[in-house]
């Protein structure tokens, strides 16, 4: 029996070009737009009331010697130093505390508090520090005109100035020399669909719980939860500023 | 006022030029100073995260609120109708606008974004005492340029004292404004007092009166002409009366804040125990800037044109410190955010006094302002009316 191979057949040229750009999209570009699709999309509903964000710090529970928190926000946020203490910014940071009282000391992290009355948006000349519906406080960095103003007024030195030139910003977190910044509930983050800030995964992840981050609005919330477990105080309360950062075991 | 009481200033023109290549050179040096703190950004200067304003927000301060100051001489004659101050007026207009737009020269160069400044001035937060400065500011550019047509001008001579009581009320708001942009912080023991306001003006007064006779002085040495023993007289008790009111008001100021339990802690910092800022308190803003002329003032039995000079750069040597004090002292305190607290650690210095040493950039910026305000009023009496040929 003789083997017949028929190779004889001729393909046509545009079946050709169809059947090799098919399986070079195969190949190269489908994998991407699948990734893609995966990814989390910008959520269509507006800003809102509806939602009012706010973050609740157990302090009996920070570690001295940790600092998650601070590194995750560097990451989330792109915050570059420059091995300069003074102005390298510096978004949350730790803080060690004597109780005057008891002697007791405690570590707690401190940030921007997002306050219902912010000091800062009401001495800002452009409105670039400003409070979003849904109860963010943020500075805009494309009308900031970096009169440091709002530093001068916030009581608790959440706001920082960026000294020099950057060049390693990431697309989710628009910073710039000459402006102000704070930390902003990582507002890109919840845009996106999170409701999770990116130290309160990161203080989770160690084993810390200390950060409660969501919805106030929602007695569901693990904010709300955290908050009803233990009786929660603002810090100078006396300043009638209603943050929507609370702190327990100070 | 005819033309022929005021004449141009005219002298050795070597000596002009020299004077004015001089100004020239630090304004040029100044704005040297501004370009390379906003392309290699604030790192370079002494100010950071904890003293967010320093010396350039000291000079700026300073000359805008001898800016409103200064008018003063103008509006002695314009609101409150003392003749003898009329020839005056013209030269404390011009003193006012050039110290206004040196101030916020200043101000503006040391934004972190000045190319932002259309922003600053197209957009504006009303409930910020900031943007209201910035349209009280621009504004009393306008109200100067019109109030000094109408003292210039024979023809618009008739509306000069309604003009004057329209700038006269204008200073006082912007006056308060610039107390207040301190007043209304809420934040710092320091300020957060109304009082600020009414401090704010009686140092513009006593600071404008000092710098107005520095310059008419001085003007009147280079020409070899003399002020009369009458105007000296004058001179001397408006800056008694104003050295007396600074005093009181810094005085309740003070003891206000001592009352008050949570401020109590940043008046024993200032007072006491507060190292530089202490001593630049007493020393600079007290001794210097109110003790030393008063003493000068009461003791001198002549009105000697020379002592009344000496007098007038004390008190504006003492009044750049009592800027710097407020300035300075009020951000070098830690904030209280934990009063019932003592803070241990902290990588945010959240529980130092904060130092400041200004740098270079900053100082040459600052004196740029100053002669660039110098170089103003040196063009303009050079070229038009304004130095009052007897007084």
């Amino acid at each position: 029996m003789k083997l017949e191979l028929n190779n004889t057949k001729q393909i046509p040229r545009r079946d050709f070009l169809v059947k090799t750009i098919s399986s070079l999209a195969v190949i190269f570009v489908v994998p991407d737009i699948i990734k893609t699709g995966n990814a989390a999309k910008l959520k269509s509903e507006k800003v809102s009331s509806k939602i009012k964000w706010g973050m609740h710090i157990d302090v009996n529970k920070c570690l001295d010697g940790c600092s998650a928190c601070i590194q995750a926000c560097s990451d989330e946020n792109g915050l570059s130093g420059f091995n300069r203490q003074k102005t390298d910014p510096q978004w949350i940071r730790k803080i060690k505390l004597r109780d005057l009282k008891t002697n007791g000391i405690s570590v707690l992290p401190m940030l921007c508090q997002h306050c219902e009355n912010p000091p800062c948006c009401d001495v800002c000349p452009t409105g670039a520090s400003f409070k979003r519906e849904d109860g963010i406080v943020m500075v805009n960095q494309h009308t900031c005109i970096g009169c440091r103003y709002c530093m001068m007024a916030c009581p608790f030195k959440a706001r920082s100035f960026v000294h020099e030139n950057l060049t390693t910003q990431l697309t989710n977190s628009p910073r710039g020399k000459g402006c102000v910044e704070s930390c902003n509930f990582c507002v890109n983050k919840i845009d996106h669909g999170s409701e999770y800030t990116a130290c309160e995964e990161a203080c989770t992840k160690e084993g810390g719980g200390v950060i409660s981050f969501g919805d106030l609005n929602n007695p569901k919330s693990k904010v709300s939860i955290a908050m009803k477990k233990s009786s929660s105080r603002r810090l100078r309360a006396d300043l009638k500023l209603k943050q929507k950062v609370t702190y327990s075991g100070i | 006022m005819k033309s022929e009481s005021f004449s141009r200033f005219i002298i050795d023109q070597r000596l002009f030029w020299s004077i004015f290549m001089g100004l020239g050179f630090f304004v040029l040096l100044g704005l040297f100073c501004a370009h390379y703190m906003e392309t290699e950004g604030h790192h370079i200067t002494g100010m950071d995260n904890q003293i967010v304003w320093g010396l350039p927000h000291i000079f700026a301060v300073f000359m805008i609120i001898i800016s409103s100051g200064v008018l003063n001489i103008a509006s002695l004659s314009s609101v409150f109708d003392k003749e003898k101050y009329k020839p005056l007026g013209p030269l404390s207009g011009l003193i006012a606008l050039s110290y206004l737009i040196a101030g916020l020269a200043v101000l503006v160069l040391d934004l972190g974004r000045p190319d932002r400044l259309i922003i600053a001035m197209t957009t504006y937060n009303f409930k910020s005492i900031f943007a209201w400065n910035i349209f009280l500011y621009s504004g009393f550019f306008l109200v100067l340029l019109i109030y000094l047509w109408t003292m210039l001008d024979f023809q618009v001579k008739k509306y000069s004292k309604s003009m004057g009581i329209f700038a006269f009320i204008w200073r006082i708001i912007l006056t308060t404004g610039t107390g207040s942009i301190f007043g209304f912080l809420v934040a710092r023991e320091a300020y957060a007092t109304a009082i600020l306001a009414p401090l704010f003006i009686v140092m513009s007064l006593l600071y404008g009166v000092a710098l107005y006779y520095a310059y008419h002085s001085s003007i009147c040495w280079l020409n070899k002409t003399q002020i009369s023993e009458d105007m000296l007289s004058n001179f001397k008790q408006l800056m008694l009366i104003f050295l007396f009111t600074n005093l009181y008001f810094l005085v309740l100021y003070h003891l206000t804040n001592m009352y008050i339990s949570k401020h109590l802690d940043y008046e024993i910092f200032l007072l006491t125990s507060g190292g530089i800022y202490t001593v630049l308190f007493w020393v600079g803003q007290v001794l210097i800037g109110i003790l030393i002329p008063l003493m000068l003032l009461i003791l001198s039995k002549k009105n000697s044109s020379l002592s009344l000079l000496i007098v007038s750069k004390v008190i504006l040597l003492g009044g750049f410190f009592a800027v710097a004090v407020i300035i300075i002292g009020g951000q070098a305190y830690p904030l209280s955010i934990f009063p019932d607290h003592q803070i241990i650690e902290s990588t945010f210095f959240d529980n130092v006094v904060h130092s400041y040493l200004p740098s270079a950039y900053e100082l040459g910026l600052g004196i740029g302002g100053l002669t660039l305000a110098s170089l103003i009023i040196l063009i303009g009496i050079a070229n038009f009316k304004f130095i009052p040929k007897d007084i």
